[in-house]
């Protein structure tokens, strides 16, 4: 069974009595171990699917299973337990605490986990390690370049070592350098064995993964393989 | 999650805006301060209200003419001419009270003093020498009454020390005659400086005889008090008894439901004090805690905004594992914070504060007030500035809790 599964899952918001539907019936599974692009225009659900497969959000019909277990009757703090450990996330703008150093931003995790706080430091600095933010760990978050702020979410993501890392327009606001750089970070991090699910709307970057799904109106439009070749594409736009 | 990373987080969050963060607080602060200063303020009057009440003697019984005041509507005593020349009689013979070992009649009112074109408005005290270890105060200047003086109505005056000081100036005093009501009274003694004592203020009297006092300054038959010392502070209740009933001979009562005098000892005036000074202070200190409600609501408006402003931080917090119970408790401990701070600062300001009124009472006013610290309203307090933080501060944190972590990662 994949990691993640998803029967039939459909989703409406409804304001003011007006059911608006957001995704119908969208039916698919991701293994353990794969780098996933959500693509789609904006308005196509691809925010919305990211939201129900990251526990932040419910479906309104349909089941999702993660790691074979059926999620839909967890509770709002089981739910939270399990964001906290088996899920890291990557936002566009980035998320990190003002006034904040490196550090305590990439511990955030930790103190809603189980881990014991003597060894936070140490799990922290691993991870700002990772991203080859080390010189940087005790600057405030404010001191930091864009493409550091991201690196930085990066390594909060990491640090719980979670199963699945979704990322929400990761290079969406970074210049083409240093959205080479995430982009290589989450493919070096796919290589390390961590499930990576990305939303974009640029090609280029959705070719970083090795599967794209299509969304459009809230209906799976295609879902295929990314050739070898085409991942190459990818590199060179950044590389530009 | 542990505690003590849940309180930085909270330190944190409060430093960031500290002129923010102390404004807030500034209604706790005021709040506590009020709170302290009163019940440090009000535990020192009732101290120094018992220390002169106990200066009096434990053994020193007043019979006092009219009913006893029941109530604030009570005060206008009836029978206020009750005690007479034939009750002093009745109480000086043994057989009536055998405890008693001295009797002091006393009338007092208000008259004018002269000397030369000066004058000077004083409390007329009629007494027997023996008011002088009753009350403890000797003259340091000249003599005392004695018996000879009483029994011979003689113009004589024991003049306190400011009515020397403003009548005489640098003056000699003793031995000149001043006039009350236009009779010379020869000034025999002069009292030391002394202050404030129980009901009289020693350095404003003139003592003269008693019988002096009734026949020529305020012309009447009747008392104003009768003290009795009773020869043990263990006989003081069996005096008591003996001079009421002794008093009620003398006068043809039988019912004491109609006693048109009552009597006064240590003990009850001090619990009488007690109670009266404990009332003022808790009504002062619920008007003061009004000031509390105010600064919690502005808690409560603060946080209000702290938590609309820290939206994302929420959506953050919760989208990478923080429960609702997390959000909630990091929130509250904020504003526990911030009143619990408020209190402490509070506490340290009212202590200061009365501890520097307390200075000022007994230096510039001469009286024997000593600076209380409230430990119990202290701990109260920060009870309180505590509790104001979880009331006031529940409602906002409830409202951090229940964001969604979409709509608040969304949140511009």
């Amino acid at each position: 069974m994949p990691l993640i599964e998803l029967k039939n899952i459909a989703k409406s918001y409804s304001d003011d009595d007006v059911e608006t539907p957001a995704l119908h019936g969208i039916s698919f599974g991701i293994e353990q171990g794969e780098f996933v692009a959500i693509m789609g225009p904006s308005g196509s659900g691809k925010s919305t699917l990211l939201h129900i497969i990251g526990f932040l959000d419910r479906q309104t019909k349909g089941e999702y299973f993660f790691d074979e277990k059926k999620m839909d009757d967890y509770s709002k703090e089981e739910l939270a337990h399990v964001r906290n450990k088996e899920m890291g996330f990557i936002f566009q703008s980035f998320n990190l605490l003002p006034r904040t150093t490196v550090l305590e931003n990439v511990k955030l995790p930790l103190y809603y986990s189980k881990i014991k706080e003597s060894s936070w430091d140490r799990i922290a600095l691993e991870a700002i390690d990772t991203v080859g933010l080390s010189h940087r760990a005790h600057h405030l978050s404010s001191q930091l370049s864009g493409g550091e702020k991201q690196r930085t979410a990066i390594a909060r993501a990491l640090v719980n070592s979670p199963q699945v890392i979704f990322a929400d327009e990761p290079t969406g606001n970074l210049d083409s350098k240093s959205g080479g750089q995430i982009m290589e970070f989450l493919e070096k991090l796919n290589s390390a064995g961590h499930t990576i699910i990305l939303i974009t709307h640029e090609t280029y970057t959705a070719e970083y993964s090795q599967r794209i799904i299509r969304l459009k109106d809230g209906e799976i439009e295609s879902d295929e393989m990314v050739e070898r070749d085409h991942r190459r594409t990818g590199k060179d736009h950044f590389m530009k | 999650m542990t505690l003590r990373y849940t309180f930085k987080t909270a330190i944190i969050g409060l430093r960031t805006h500290k002129s923010r963060s102390a404004l807030t607080i500034l209604g706790i602060v005021i709040g506590i301060t009020a709170i302290m200063l009163v019940l440090s303020l009000g535990e020192g009057a009732q101290n120094l209200i018992l220390s002169q009440i106990q200066s009096i003697g434990p053994k020193v019984i007043t019979a006092v003419p009219g009913k006893q005041p029941k109530g604030p509507t009570d005060i206008f005593s009836m029978f206020a001419d009750s005690l007479k020349q034939k009750d002093l009689d009745a109480l000086s013979q043994k057989s009536n009270v055998p405890h008693a070992e001295k009797i002091m009649p006393i009338v007092f009112g208000s008259e004018s003093l002269a000397y030369g074109n000066d004058t000077y408005r004083a409390t007329i005290f009629g007494a027997t020498e023996i008011f002088a270890g009753l009350y403890d105060i000797y003259p340091d200047k000249g003599r005392n009454f004695n018996e000879d003086d009483v029994k011979s109505y003689s113009n004589s005056v024991i003049i306190g020390s400011k009515i020397e000081s403003e009548l005489f100036g640098g003056e000699e005093a003793l031995g000149k005659k001043v006039k009350i009501k236009g009779i010379n009274f020869r000034v025999v003694g002069i009292l030391p400086q002394k202050g404030q004592f129980s009901f009289l203020n020693f350095d404003e009297v003139a003592i003269v005889p008693y019988t002096t006092a009734q026949q020529y300054i305020f012309g009447r038959k009747y008392f104003d008090r009768f003290v009795v010392e009773a020869d043990t502070e263990a006989n003081v209740p069996a005096t008591v008894e003996d001079v009421k009933i002794t008093l009620r001979n003398s006068h043809n009562i039988t019912d004491p439901g109609k006693d048109d005098f009552f009597i006064e000892t240590q003990a009850q005036a001090m619990e009488t004090v007690g109670t009266i000074t404990n009332v003022l202070t808790m009504f002062l200190a619920a008007v003061a805690a009004i000031s509390l409600l105010v600064g919690g609501v502005g808690i409560m408006n603060i946080m209000l905004v702290s938590v609309t402003e820290r939206t994302r931080e929420i959506g953050l917090r919760k989208a990478i594992g923080a429960t609702e119970k997390n959000v909630l408790f990091q929130f509250l401990l904020e504003s526990v914070i911030l009143t619990a701070l408020g209190g402490l600062i509070g506490i340290i300001l009212g202590t200061s504060l009365s501890a520097a009124i307390a200075l000022v009472l007994s230096k510039v006013l001469v009286l024997d007030w000593g600076f209380v610290f409230p430990l119990s309203g202290a701990l109260m307090g920060l009870g309180v500035a505590a509790l104001t933080g979880l009331v006031f501060g529940l409602y906002p944190a409830r409202q951090a809790s229940k964001k969604s972590p979409i709509e608040a990662l969304r949140y511009e």
